[in-house]
């Protein structure tokens, strides 16, 4: 489904932007962090920013948000000159951001977070009753159908979004900020957000829509603003070519998105996966993965993909089936026997499951190996570290030392030192779960040549994701999950979206392609 | 952003403010050390410094144990009531049942870990919250102490009554402090398991994904607390030549404070041996002082909260601003 990609109302001013950001800079202590950007949102429009990690967008939308003002240049609202001291002061302008990261409290219900803040009041008590309505309403406009009295923490990501979204347009913005918003949503999630933008856009309602994934720029784009190191280096139309909007975020062309593969014709079976079950999960799994091999799994979120993996892991323990790495049956919830056979997990959600955020980079590439290199109880620190540098050197960590807390590294080096754990482990196994998740462009074609180096040197890859285009591109043969079960195997030359979205969604009971 | 950009990072005055930042607690120390000696000349004599060290020993082993729990992420309130218990036990068997006196000394060790065992046992894989176990391990422990003692003081050993001596010049509490700080740190710096307290206190399950015995080291960790409670029970007992079933209640809480004086966050994953010995001579010095002063010690107790309160505020801060 394709959106129209300019506003058809006439009788908006198009020309007057709501919000401009004309030649501001902003330095943090001796770092600049923006230099001479001019950034325009304008009514009904969709302001695509686009850049790589690091090259300054959240302090940008910080400036428009309010919290943070600009060293140089002015920050224009309706034409006239503001300076907005916080984000109240945002919000009373009708500027609204949906974070990255979720502003949103567990413990509450869905209704209680959409009114978080302006709850309705009849006689001085709490009216519930009105909550629920002004909750139910603003999770239609996002096509949620969840109970508002379900404590926030009993959805998943992908919801919790959701509503973080239906929140923001309950009050009526004027000027929204999206901040990477479809990282952890589905496709068919995704067409949802952008059906509500799309309504928004003919509200006149002026978004900023950040985003890494090229393809959703043309889709609900209007113009893409690229920034690099701080800099401005074009606005251009949203039809522009992908590879040119590459070249300008990058500075240089990157050849391939998905790096070429040599599709390996070894035979040995590294991993089998045989009956493998967990109660309310999935079951009745089985597949079996090659020397070699990058084996996708695919599916709907809930369809059980993080689960199975996890059972693989050994993080979680299973009932049913078995796990073999080269012959060695794993034993259920073992993650230490997993880790001693060679399996290496990288989890999906890394700042909760991966790393130790206050830890250092070198600390955190060490843990899988700790215990292993030990002498008497003792750490090998000398070693540790030697090794930890190698790998930092090879991954391209971006880093000042190995001494720094892994927090202060962009997302796609932080992945990065995930994996860096398990190589350094000598993992011959990876089992991923959307590893390329919050990564920009330069940092996920890295870690694809990485699976390739880990494939072309013996080992194994099973990835979970929910790009399409990344398990098309990258796997061997890709696993399609349906509640639970597993829907088909399909040779990645066999399948595309179509086919994988068939088997992922399907209602009726066909016979399950097998192709594999 | 380039590799250039990011090394920009280390002008004067950053490199002032994170100085101060890692060391506030020993340079609030000294500053206290100093205006209290220009207060009070006494308070560098050496009758007063010798006295400073010895009630700092008991605190400090305390809270060398203490700092392993919070580096791991938990907290154990039970350690006043474990070192008295230790210390009833160790009197109890020497005095009554006519064990030899090292033996005895071992026993009251065993029970302190035995008791911390317990708590890291019903913290990890009884999953209750390490809070609610150590409270009723204060409880039950001190419940414990008076019932072996039937509720009076027990005579210790000549063992333990030696810990509470003199090593030549020198009190014996001050060098089982020592001693007891070089194993500490050792356990925590140079050892898998004192490298995995950080990781368990930082991101439990991110050390556990990874592959470490999550579960196990929060087990051994407790049981360390509870050795080093045992400890310095035995070194209180020692110094009063007798066991006494009131003694030590409340020292967890200067444990505590001691431990996120010295620079622990109470989330877990970060602090440091010297901090804490920094931090319980904080709290030593102050008490010492204001003694010095005349001060009555209910009005102590307020001063000490309040630096408690102010230690933690500044930790808070110091955290916010670096994130």
């Amino acid at each position: 489904m394709t959106h129209p990609a300019v506003s058809s109302i006439p009788e908006l001013d198009v020309a007057r932007p709501l919000v401009t950001l004309k030649n501001v800079s902003k330095s943090f202590g001796p770092v600049q962090v923006i230099h001479d950007v001019t950034l325009h949102v304008r009514p009904g429009q969709v302001q695509v920013l686009l850049g790589e990690n690091g090259a300054g967008k959240s302090t940008l939308i910080k400036m428009i948000a309010g919290v943070h003002q600009p060293d140089s240049g002015q920050l224009l609202i309706d034409g006239r000159p503001a300076v907005l001291s916080g984000t109240r002061a945002a919000e009373a302008h009708g500027i609204v951001t949906i974070h990255q990261e979720l502003n949103l409290v567990g413990n509450m219900t869905v209704a209680e977070n959409i009114t978080l803040g302006r709850m309705p009041r009849r006689l001085g008590l709490l009216d519930r009753s009105a909550m629920r309505r002004t909750a139910r309403d603003a999770l239609s406009r996002v096509g949620l159908d969840v109970d508002v009295d379900t404590p926030l923490g009993a959805l998943g990501i992908a919801q919790q979004q959701l509503v973080e979204i239906a929140k923001a347009l309950s009050v009526d913005a004027r000027v929204l900020i999206l901040d990477e918003p479809t990282a952890a949503l589905t496709a068919h999630e995704t067409e949802t957000l952008f059906d509500v933008m799309q309504e928004l856009r003919s509200k006149g309602v002026g978004m900023l829509f950040i985003s890494h994934h090229l393809e959703e720029i043309a889709e609900i784009g209007d113009t893409v603003c690229v920034l690099r190191d701080g800099g401005f280096v074009a606005e251009v139309p949203a039809t522009e070519d992908e590879g040119e909007l590459v070249r300008l975020m990058v500075g240089r062309s990157i050849a391939e998105k998905f790096p070429s593969r040599q599709r390996s014709q070894n035979a040995e079976n590294l991993l089998q996966v045989v009956g493998l079950g967990s109660r309310g999960k999935f079951k009745d799994v089985s597949f079996t993965v090659r020397s070699g091999e990058i084996f996708g799994i695919a599916g709907l979120i809930g369809a059980g993909r993080t689960e199975l993996l996890r059972a693989i892991a050994g993080a979680d323990p299973h009932d049913h089936g078995t796990v073999t790495v080269r012959g060695t049956a794993l034993p259920s919830g073992n993650i230490a026997a997993a880790v001693r056979a060679g399996v290496g997990h990288v989890p999906e959600d890394r700042k909760a499951q991966g790393l130790v955020l206050d830890a250092s980079v070198g600390d955190n590439l060490g843990y899988a190996t700790l215990r292993s290199t030990a002498r008497f109880g003792l750490v090998d620190a000398g070693g540790q570290h030697r090794r930890a540098r190698e790998i930092a050197e090879r991954l391209r960590i971006r880093m000042h030392h190995l001494g720094q807390p892994i927090r202060s590294l962009s997302g796609g080096n932080q992945q990065k030192a995930v994996f860096g754990r398990w190589i350094m482990a000598g993992s011959s196994v990876l089992l991923l779960d959307e590893p390329t998740r919050g990564v920009d462009v330069g940092a996920k074609v890295e870690i694809y040549e990485l699976m390739n180096a880990i494939t072309a040197a013996g080992g194994a890859v099973v990835m979970v994701s929910s790009e399409l285009p990344e398990v098309l591109g990258m796997s061997d043969r890709i696993l399609v999950m349906r509640d639970g079960e597993v829907a088909g195997i399909l040779a990645s030359d066999h399948a595309d979206q179509d086919i994988i979205m068939n088997l992922a969604a399907r209602d009726t009971a066909e016979p399950a392609l097998n192709q594999a | 952003m380039s590799i250039a950009t990011l090394s920009r990072n280390t002008s004067p005055g950053v490199t002032a403010r994170k100085l101060l930042a890692e060391n506030g607690a020993l340079l609030g120390l000294l500053a206290l050390a100093l205006t209290l000696f220009l207060i009070t000349p006494d308070f560098l004599s050496g009758p007063n410094l010798l006295n400073i060290g010895i009630r700092v020993s008991t605190v400090a082993v305390l809270a060398f144990g203490m700092t392993f729990v919070i580096v791991a992420g938990g907290i154990d309130l039970s350690v006043g009531s474990v070192a008295a218990l230790s210390a009833v036990v160790s009197a109890y068997l020497f005095a009554t049942a006519g064990s030899p006196g090292l033996v005895s000394l071992l026993a009251g060790l065993l029970t302190g870990g035995v008791a911390g065992a317990v708590n890291g046992v019903a913290a990890s894989y009884g999953r209750l919250p390490a809070f609610i176990a150590t409270l009723a391990m204060l409880s039950v422990a001190r419940g414990l102490t008076l019932v072996i003692s039937d509720g009076r003081p027990i005579k210790t050993a000549p063992d333990v009554s030696f810990l509470g001596g003199s090593f030549g010049p020198i009190p014996t509490p001050i060098l089982v402090m020592v001693v007891a700080g070089i194993v500490a740190w050792f356990i925590l710096n140079r050892t898998v398991l004192g490298r995995s307290m950080y990781a368990t206190g930082g991101n439990a399950e991110a050390a556990r994904l990874s592959g470490l015995p999550v579960r196990r080291i929060t087990v051994v960790v407790f049981a360390l607390s509870g050795l080093f409670a045992a400890l310095a029970g035995l070194l209180l007992a020692g110094r009063l030549d007798s066991a006494q079933p009131q003694a030590a209640v409340g020292y967890e809480l200067d444990a505590i404070a001691a431990v996120v004086i010295g620079g622990a966050s109470l989330a877990g994953g970060a602090g440091r041996i010297s901090g804490t010995l920094v931090g319980a001579l904080v709290l030593v010095v102050i008490r010492n002082g204001l003694n010095l002063l005349n001060v009555s010690s209910f009005w102590q107790q307020v001063v000490i909260g309040l630096v408690i309160a102010l230690a933690v505020g500044i930790d808070v801060m110091r955290r916010k601003t670096r994130s």
